[in-house]
């Protein structure tokens, strides 16, 4: 009780805690284990700070925002894919090893560092955004919020490659040449389901982007730290626009003759 | 670019998580093994499943049978005895629903195929082909069940307003058993489900750009949206009070228990 009363915020919860950290180069190496002191405000970033500070200064890591925003200290840890700037100690089990390591589905560069380049060549494959003409004379456009809801969802990722990470086809099997994965389904459907856009993004995805690896298990939506649903709302719905183009004959009668008869 | 640094596939099973992320999916492989073959087992069952106005879902509609729900009256004569399963004619079209149902598929692929285990967890096997090679791409054929699915939850409905007139000395009357409760609740929450699929949610709106200008379109849409965020709880929930409603009817049917009228 006494010790209770004299302790400040600051020192809540202080201990030391034990963290394995994978250290090597190019896909070699181990996890070695480091002693950091800390307080239950900590996230895993500032123990790795800390380690980096003062027990090895030659420690990968790389970050930027500290704020969750910018989507650089994605990590392993404990075994889940997570940012290690929002991942608070005291939601982690005190009484074990924090474990940290690099993403699995790239390349390992040098401790918790992994080359992400792969992502931006993916992004330059999809069709651009092609708005239809200008509503207005003064070149402008009209849209309604309504139609814009849905691709703002999407407009939330930060790019932390998370969800890459966890996707077994690219984590587990290696599918990167033609599987562009859950960040990008995200990115297309942003720009398919974009109430200006008028170019047709759906036989690329089925044939050359992959989309029918995707056996909707949910892994990219449960690690998403903007709480996108990709699964849901950007993955499935891109599923259906395949099946509307290759798989369902009836669907595309009536649609025909839909159109026909409201021409 | 090159991929030789990616880490080597893990072994099965092999992950650093620490919570028990084998629980899920044994929970799956037990809760649709049981559904499965309780549905099997009542299907072919050749009695009990019908109690005064109740009549239990495994086997609605009944097409022919010897109760007073059959649409096209008793066993034909040409149907030899040991072949007449009615049920199994029905039972497959919202079986099929539920088995390229795009929950199901995510939930299954993991607790029964192990593809993956869990996320970021290793997996038996290192071939992997997605949904696209075939039978795996019939999944796209989802809303062709869809639409009979939406047919049966019209039928379960009837059956659930019937379950409310019950035949008091030869008069039908209008009451409440709990028997009338149950199947309500079970018709209810089997059509959230039904009503929440994302193939539904596609040609109901998910398949255009713009939905304002298109209220009522606009409404459905949110609405079934709305069902599909939780279109896995009453996927599971529903399984539950199939088997809870095929359950109470039988232990009326047979007397063990009794169906209390509360009006």
């Amino acid at each position: 009780m006494s010790s209770a009363s004299t302790t400040t915020p600051a020192d809540s919860g202080a201990r030391d805690q034990t963290f394995k950290l994978w250290r090597g180069e190019k896909g070699t190496g181990e996890f070695q284990d480091f002693t950091a002191h800390v307080t239950d405000g900590m996230v895993v970033l500032d123990a790795v700070h800390q380690i980096q500070a003062e027990q090895a200064n030659d420690l990968a890591c790389r970050w930027n925002c500290k704020a969750g925003k910018c989507g650089s200290c994605s990590a392993e840890i404990n075994g889940k894919p997570r940012l290690m700037c929002m991942t608070r100690l005291d939601q982690l089990p005190a009484d074990q090893p924090v474990t940290v390591e690099p993403m699995r589905a790239f390349p390992h560069v040098k401790d918790l560092v992994t080359d992400v380049s792969w992502n931006f060549e993916v992004k330059k494959r999809i069709a651009k955004f092609n708005p239809r003409k200008p509503d207005a004379p003064d070149g402008t456009w009209r849209m309604q919020q309504l139609d814009a809801d849905r691709v703002q969802e999407f407009r939330k990722c930060i790019e932390c490659f998370l969800c890459q990470d966890v996707c077994h086809v690219l984590r587990d099997h290696h599918k990167h040449p033609e599987f562009i994965g859950p960040r990008f389904f995200t990115y297309s459907a942003a720009l398919e389901m974009h109430p200006l856009d008028e170019s047709d993004r759906v036989p690329a995805l089925k044939n050359d982007f992959g989309l029918g690896y995707c056996n909707i298990t949910k892994c990219c939506t449960d690690v998403c730290p903007e709480h996108i649903h990709i699964t849901d709302n950007a993955i499935i719905p891109l599923k259906e626009r395949v099946v509307d183009e290759f798989y369902d004959p009836v669907g595309k009668l009536v649609k025909i003759f839909s159109r026909k008869r409201g021409a | 670019m090159t991929h030789a640094q990616l880490p080597i596939q893990r072994r099965f099973g092999e992950t650093l998580r620490r919570d028990a992320w084998w629980l899920p999916p044994l929970t799956v492989l037990a809760a649709f093994s049981a559904f499965l073959i309780y549905g099997t087992w009542s299907a072919l069952t050749s009695g009990g499943y019908t109690f005064g106005p109740y009549f239990s879902p495994f086997h609605a509609p009944e097409l022919w049978g010897p109760t007073e729900h059959a649409w096209f009256g008793p066993q034909p004569a040409w149907w030899p005895s040991f072949l007449f399963f009615p049920a199994l004619l029905v039972l497959p079209f919202p079986g099929l629903f539920r088995f390229s149902c795009y929950y199901y598929r995510g939930a299954y692929y993991k607790g029964f195929w192990a593809d993956p285990p869990a996320c970021a967890v290793g997996e038996p096997r290192t071939t992997y082909r997605g949904e696209r090679p075939f039978p795996n791409w019939l999944q796209n054929l989802h809303r062709y069940t869809m639409y009979v699915a939406v047919a049966f939850i019209g039928l379960l409905a009837i059956d659930a307003w019937k379950a409310f007139w019950f035949l008091d000395n030869g008069v039908e009357n209008f009451g409440i058993g709990v028997g009338s409760l149950v199947m309500t609740a079970n018709v209810t929450v089997t059509a959230a489900y039904t009503f929440g699929c994302h193939s539904l949610r596609h040609v109901i709106g998910g398949f255009k750009d713009r939905l304002s200008g298109q209220p009522v379109r606009a409404a459905c849409y949110a609405g079934c949206s709305k069902l599909n965020e939780r279109h896995g709880l009453y996927a599971k929930t529903s399984m539950g009070t199939m088997i809870f409603t095929d359950i109470y009817i039988r232990l009326c049917a047979s007397g063990v228990i009794t169906d209390w009228r509360i009006f």
